[in-house]
């Protein structure tokens, strides 16, 4: 029979260790899954793993990928430290591009940058306003937040669509289902490197993160609201002794989560897309609940995790091209790599022994 | 009019089976949010064994199999190992969803069998109640059944209440012998079971075609339904049957002409579970009837 003991110290070297492991075994088993499928294994994990880093441009590339996730991943580290598990963050993203977006289209003929600084704001609030929904009904209601946040996802997805194939269709659009185009003061314009020039769709939009990832760590770890979150997450008892409020910090991570998903939409649809359409987020809400695992919940592994994950999903791209390997695998290796990294935690919380029955 | 009913029966039959299963992992103390995974799994099985096999009924079977198999590596991680249930449940329907994709990508365009309607002689000659009630196909008879098969085994049968006990207390149960961890495994197999079961449905009786992600939530509102329903079977069929007037619903607006954007007629079933979650919580707000033990680890030491 396995024993499990709680260990009272928790190695930190582990908290590095885990996601390695992880990592590697999810590699180990997607080998394995690719052989099954007979698929050439070397080839395949090169083009997952190896291939987008081949040129500058899909080097730059991983980055445009990687910014919506670790933007809303750094949003999720809030909820998740606070154990409050919103997963409708692709709902909030929506929501923050589709409330930008309908306010940019209002000054068509703007240039300056006023407006692209409004919009983020108006993604904020966007996205902080579809969490807050769960946020309240939570407080309120005591009604789970999982469910509510998840539904509101549908609900967004179907609420763009019917916006840009209703009242914000582009008249000139031929029949699709797109808005007009954002005006110059709304666009996040491409870096033009000095010597180098453009490389991939590298955008501006990605030193955001830059900012983000540092004041999000010192928020969370230098901080009394920080503190607040971490001891509600570890112990609502405890936290509840200390005085604190379990309803503030409830609402205040899902706005912050739900702003920060906004935001991140924001930059997806005014960097690559320069427009609205139905589908403005690929899954990115979703895949940031892996990241943010994978980071740890530490903003600076967010940032790592950002880059990974990204990586596997331009990788996927390429070997959905040159192999014909459909792309959906990226979404078997994300939940595997879930479940390696929650075994870990196990393994760091508890000592496990094997004991023979009597 | 009958034609309606009947039609809502059926919508609501996949959300009443995986609800039903999920009910009863829930009960046991596992809370597991992989249900649209699992349904995902039974549909793709489901579709493929009637493609290659020609019978639907084969169909049924291997999408049973497919809800247990994958709820296995659900309870291998939560209930061996421990993992956080909510994550792991999460991991487990973006793996399914991406899995089924894989695997139904053959599919694609192809049309499956559909289950035979079977009528109860006498029984389908009453008038009206005949037709809506006695001749369907046989996962409407069986998701029926199951309803009180689970209402009367929670209430009367020993298995029922050590399940039950088990969710509840698990240190009790465990303290007078009972394994608290095999208790689990079954019942989330069970539910895993009834998941995949309600997943073969849609493409045996609703739609025979597969679409990857086909569910569109429905595991999500059967797991909502289980809090709606308060733990309860019978609830559980009130549940559902809105839910399928509801989804119905979409279609008769589209029939009549009325004037409003298709989109938000999409949107009532997942508004609608939010108002009933709502509604719900309010009405129980200090009576809380779900398992006390739902979502916690059992260490197993003492």
């Amino acid at each position: 029979m396995i024993e499990f003991t709680p260990r009272k110290i928790q190695s930190s070297f582990w908290t590095i260790l885990s996601p390695i492991i992880s990592i590697t075994m999810t590699i180990l088993i997607g080998s394995l899954i690719f052989k099954i499928l007979s698929y050439p294994v070397i080839e395949s994990l090169y083009q997952v793993f190896v291939s987008p880093f081949s040129r500058p441009d899909r080097i730059a590339d991983i980055f445009v990928k990687a910014c919506p996730l670790i933007i809303i991943g750094l949003g999720l580290i809030f909820c998740f430290k606070a154990n409050i598990w919103n997963i409708g963050a692709e709902g909030q993203f929506i929501l923050g591009a589709l409330c930008a977006g309908s306010f940019a289209l209002l000054f068509p003929e703007t240039k300056t940058y006023t407006l692209l600084f409004s919009m983020f704001l108006i993604g904020f609030v966007g996205g902080a306003i579809w969490a807050s929904i769960p946020a309240i009904l939570k407080v309120r209601l005591n009604v789970n937040e999982i469910l509510v946040s998840l539904m509101l996802v549908y609900v967004a997805m179907l609420f763009i669509d019917f916006v840009v194939r209703g009242p914000l269709r582009d008249p000139m659009s031929f029949g699709f289902p797109l808005s007009k185009v954002y005006p110059d003061g709304a666009i996040i314009s491409k870096v033009d490197f000095p010597f180098i020039g453009f490389l991939g769709q590298f955008h501006y939009g990605i030193f955001i993160t830059l900012i983000l990832c540092p004041l999000i760590w010192f928020f969370i770890n230098k901080t009394l609201p920080g503190f607040q979150i971490k001891i509600f997450g570890s112990s609502a008892r405890a936290s509840e002794f200390a005085g604190f409020n379990k309803n503030k910090i409830t609402i205040y991570v899902l706005l912050v989560s739900g702003g920060l998903s906004g935001v991140a939409g924001v930059i997806e649809v005014s960097a690559n897309m320069g427009r609205l359409q139905p589908e403005v987020s690929f899954g990115y809400g979703f895949t940031a609940i892996i990241v943010a695992f994978l980071g740890r919940l530490n903003p600076y592994g967010v940032v790592i995790a950002g880059i990974i994950i990204a990586t596997a999903k331009l990788g996927a791209d390429n070997a959905q091209m040159v192999l014909g390997i459909p792309k959906v695998v990226t979404g078997i290796f994300e939940g595997m790599l879930l479940f390696f990294l929650l075994a870990g935690e196990t393994i760091q919380k508890y000592k496990i022994s094997i004991r023979k029955d009597n | 009019m009958e034609n309606l009913l009947i039609t809502i029966l059926l919508t609501s039959i996949p959300i009443l089976l995986a609800g039903l299963g999920e009910l009863v992992t829930e009960k046991s103390g596992v809370l597991n949010l992989g249900v649209e995974g699992m349904m995902l799994c039974g549909a793709v099985a489901a579709l493929g064994s009637v493609l290659i096999f020609g019978n639907p009924y084969i169909g049924i079977l291997f999408g049973a199999v497919a809800g247990i198999l994958i709820s296995t590596v659900f309870s291998f991680f939560t209930i061996t190992l421990m993992t956080n249930q909510v994550a792991t449940g999460l991991g487990l329907t973006i793996f399914a969803t991406a899995l089924t994709g894989l695997i139904g990508e053959p599919f694609v365009g192809k049309t499956a069998a559909s289950l035979p309607k079977l009528e109860i002689i006498f029984l389908s000659d009453i008038p009206y109640l005949g037709k809506i009630l006695f001749s369907n196909d046989i996962l409407v008879y069986f998701a029926i059944f199951l309803i009180f098969f689970i209402h009367f085994g929670f209430q009367n049968t020993k298995l029922g209440i050590i399940i039950r006990a088990v969710g509840d207390n698990h240190d009790s149960a465990h303290s007078i012998g009972y394994s608290v961890k095999l208790v689990r495994w079954i019942s989330t197999s069970f539910g895993g079971m009834c998941a995949g079961m309600g997943g073969a449905y849609i493409p045996l009786a609703l739609t025979p075609h597969w679409s990857e992600g086909m569910t569109a939530g429905k595991g999500w509102i059967a797991l909502a339904l289980v809090v709606f329903a308060s733990w309860m079977p019978i609830r559980l069929l009130i549940g559902a049957l809105i839910f399928g007037g509801i989804t119905i619903l979409q279609f008769v607006a589209q029939a009549r002409g009325w004037d409003v954007p298709s989109q938000f007629l999409n949107m009532l079933p997942y508004l609608a579970t939010i108002l009933a979650l709502a509604l719900i919580s309010f009405k129980l707000k200090h009576n809380n009837y779900a398992p006390a033990c739902l979502g916690k680890h059992f260490l197993g030491n003492k």
